[in-house]
């Protein structure tokens, strides 16, 4: 079997993606979302961010091989994504994934068979990481499906919006 | 007197998370369960007082890797509950949004999730650093993301599409879009045909079973949206009496609803081992034609070996898609006429998910509001096969080392690509000897 590269429909990727990930289905699955909208208001409203057009902000369910290919010739992209490690809700973790492996105990909420983690090893194994990959955790607690994203979570996420800001400078 | 205990905690490579526990005493098997913990049909009362148009929305949002199979099933049962009949063009649309589906889940369950279990590797990502699979591993990436674009330009989306609703889509995809994918398409195609070939020359365990293997069935085409239920033991018949055939029923071990056979009682198989069993001549030519390259044999009885039908499957997908963007005309408007009349009605739908065969039935009230809803998902109706596969497979394996038998029923409920986060969520693997 061969393995060649294609082009994607459409423009060139962004320089900077920021991935919100989630299920808004499911309680505080939800973080990764609310926060990426709440980013790109703030984009929006804020004038003195350096180029705003070169930053492209979407939200995603976590589906990791479409994570793979989403960031491709992006240099940097920052994940949002909802996590359960054991920390207080509405904790925010930061990694930068280049630098280390993406630790064991803290996978994503997302229940995908191959989702945000392995997302990140695969590309990693296959030399398909972007230059920069930064991942923010919100801590959750409950997931349950129709549950409104908890008073900690919701909070996170405005906590997050002007760090990852900061990142995507 | 031996007693053992095999325990597998977490299932990997399946769809959400949940448990298997096995307990053998003196070599004979005393109990298999799936156990499965979320509380079981939110979505059920969820959608209840919602209009039609949000519930093809809200449904997709069941699970991540078939979307567009709950969007049909809801978009048709609805559209029967209403007396609402979409225009032309739009029942050749919906096949081809189907056949992005069936490229996404089949690609990765083929190669990320199944394939592992045969090559002697733990994941893909152990594939990916191994450079004579790596090429397998970049190729199923690509394969993958076609499929993604081409749910992304029907779609609106690609993951969560937002354009198909009651009576039709929202927007219609331009030619132009979908001949641009052309190319790739036609890439693809040839390289699911190898697939075929590649997967024919994997090991599979020696294993059968006595299934009766039921799917939609349709005179003309494979079955995606439209047909009669059908089964390998003789029944035929319309979707709307479903219900009078097959039950659900709690079992105490699983929050998630087991399905069974009215009568008989017994378990029975949706998917695509079922699809290719009783639909086989219709599917398409390269598909067919990649199945005698392999001489494979009719009906496949080993659910190890649904590999083989996903892949031929594929080959499908990839072939009719070509064929429906080829004969592709622009609806005009883009927009379909969308009459949602608030009338009270019923309606009961089945399409062919990847995994197989979902049912929807909803009761509208006189507002036009959702009043009652029930969800059939398939692997709901592949849990009983699973655990009937157990009682039978694993007293085969005890002679193994306990890591070595659990790992292959792990790998027996994994060749089902049983999503969880479907029947419900939670699913963990224990296999136990008392």
């Amino acid at each position: 079997m061969s393995g060649s590269e294609e082009s994607p429909p459409g423009a060139g990727p962004p320089a900077t993606l920021i991935i919100g990930i989630g299920n808004a289905s499911r309680g505080d699955d939800a973080a990764g979302l609310i926060a990426a909208r709440r980013i790109r208001e703030a984009l929006l409203a804020c004038p003195d961010f350096p180029d705003p057009g070169r930053v492209a902000v979407i939200e995603q369910n976590g589906e990791g091989t479409a994570l793979v290919a989403l960031w491709e010739g992006a240099r940097t992209v920052i994940l949002i994504d909802a996590v359960q490690s054991g920390a207080a809700p509405g904790s925010i973790h930061r990694l930068d994934a280049r630098s280390q492996p993406f630790p064991a105990g803290f996978r994503g909420c997302s229940t995908h068979a191959f989702g945000v983690a392995e997302a990140i090893e695969l590309a990693r194994a296959l030399d398909r990481l972007p230059p920069r990959l930064v991942v923010y955790g919100i801590e959750g607690r409950s997931f349950a499906a129709g549950a409104a994203p908890s008073g900690a979570v919701e909070a996170a996420a405005w906590a997050v919006v002007e760090r990852v800001l900061d990142d995507a400078r | 007197m031996a007693e053992r205990r095999i325990n597998v905690d977490y299932l990997a490579r399946v769809e959400g998370e949940g448990a298997l526990r096995v307990k053998i005493k003196d070599d004979r098997v005393t109990d298999v369960q799936l156990n499965i913990f979320e509380p079981p049909r939110f979505f059920e009362a969820f959608l209840r007082g919602r209009t039609p148009q949000e519930t093809v929305d809200i449904t997709a949002r069941i699970c991540g890797i078939c979307p567009v199979a709950y969007q049909m099933s809801a978009a048709h049962a609805l559209e029967k509950a209403l007396g609402v009949t979409p225009p032309p063009g739009v029942r050749a649309l919906r096949r081809l949004l189907y056949c992005g589906e069936y490229i996404e889940s089949h690609v990765l369950h083929i190669f990320m999730l199944h394939a592992p279990d045969f090559i002697g590797h733990e994941s893909a990502i152990s594939m990916a650093g191994d450079p004579a699979i790596r090429p397998l591993v970049e190729q199923a990436l690509r394969m993958k993301k076609i499929g993604n674009h081409l749910v992304t330009v029907i779609g609106g989306r690609e993951i969560h599409p937002v354009s198909a609703c009651v009576g039709g889509f929202y927007r219609a995809p331009r030619r132009s879009e979908l001949t641009a994918l052309v190319p790739d398409l036609e890439w693809a195609l040839e390289r699911a045909v190898e697939a075929v070939r590649w997967a024919a020359t994997l090991d599979y365990p020696d294993f059968t079973a006595d299934y009766e293997f039921v799917s939609l069935s349709h005179p003309d085409e494979y079955p995606y949206n439209e047909g009669r239920v059908v089964s390998s033991r003789g029944l035929d018949i319309p979707i709307e009496e479903y219900e009078r055939h097959f039950l659900e029923e709690h079992v105490e071990h699983s929050n998630a609803l087991h399905s069974r056979r009215v009568g008989s009682q017994t378990s029975y198989m949706v998917g695509p081992l079922a699809r290719v069993n009783l639909n086989f001549d219709r599917l398409s030519p390269r598909a067919k034609a990649a199945a005698g390259d392999i001489a494979l044999t009719l009906p496949v009885r080993n659910p190890f070996m649904s590999l083989l039908a996903r892949g031929l499957e594929l080959v499908h997908a990839y072939e009719e898609a070509l064929q429906l963007i080829a004969s592709y005309v622009e609806p005009v408007p883009s927009r379909s006429p969308i009459p949602t009349p608030p009338q009270a009605g019923e309606g009961a739908h089945a399409t062919e998910a990847p995994r197989g065969l979902l049912y929807h039935r909803y009761a509208v009230d006189a507002q036009g509001l959702i009043a009652a809803a029930r969800i059939v998902p398939p692997t709901s109706q592949n849990l009983k096969r699973m655990e009937d596969d157990l009682w039978q497979y694993v007293p085969g394996v005890l002679g193994l080392p306990i890591e070595e038998a659990t790992l292959r029923c792990e790998q027996l409920v994994r060749s089902y690509d049983p999503c969880i986060s479907c029947a419900t969520h939670f699913l963990k693997l224990d296999l136990e000897r008392e």
